[in-house]
């Protein structure tokens, strides 16, 4: 079971590595807004994967409020993104 | 300690949920560097992100007690709610900044609906005023 967890860490990894390259390379703010929403949502992987290995529930909240908080930061991101493009 | 499931069944479906999801969000971060124009980048982030994110949680409820494995299932509602809202504001940004390309729709009932720049100018500015 400890390779299992090993192989989904290292999975989850290099797909966080990719998500990490469109977050960098863009080219337009709004492809980075989804490139952050995928490193969020893998940053919720990956605690999901600690919780399970360890059979230890006490992070569940986290998990819960950074489902919801992530989501408040890229509608943001997405609205003022957009406007500044209008009073260019 | 009272675990939704226990013994080496529920280790083994455990094991290839969490595999399966962790493919399928290591397919989505493939897609989201690989496809050329945002709207296709959007499809790659959402679906099988979520899709992932189901999958995992749903093998790490099998292995914790029943109240975390409750919660979980909230994180997952969570995700699956929050994933099209996101994906709807930032397609419609992406519409207004000319984040799509000329020719990659093949319906646009967007532009139906908006008034175009040299519509609203050719009209009187009495009946201008007088819209939204």
């Amino acid at each position: 079971m400890g390779a299992v967890f090993a192989v989904v860490l290292v999975t989850v990894g290099v797909a966080a590595a990719l998500a990490l390259y469109r977050l960098l390379r863009g080219p337009s703010t709004l492809d980075r807004v989804v490139a952050l929403d995928v490193v969020v949502v893998l940053t919720l992987v990956a605690a999901g994967v600690y919780v399970a290995y360890y059979r230890d529930g006490s992070n569940i909240p986290l998990l819960a409020a950074v489902a919801l908080v992530g989501f408040v930061g890229s509608t943001a991101a997405a609205r003022l993104a957009v406007r500044r493009e209008w009073h260019r | 300690m009272n675990p939704v499931a226990a013994g080496p069944v529920a280790d083994v479906v455990s094991a290839v949920l969490m595999l399966s999801g962790a493919l399928s969000c290591l397919l989505g971060a493939i897609g989201l560097v690989r496809l050329p124009d945002l709207p296709a980048r959007l499809q790659a982030a959402t679906k099988p992100q979520t899709l992932g994110l189901s999958l995992i949680l749903l093998g790490t409820a099998l292995r914790v007690e029943v109240a975390t494995a409750v919660t979980l299932v909230l994180v997952v509602l969570f995700q699956v709610i929050t994933a099209p809202v996101i994906s709807q504001l930032v397609g419609r940004a992406a519409y207004r900044s000319g984040g799509f390309p000329d020719g990659t729709l093949v319906v646009d009932e967007l532009a139906e609906h908006l008034p175009t720049d040299a519509v609203v100018g050719d009209e009187p500015a009495a009946e201008r005023d007088g819209r939204d």
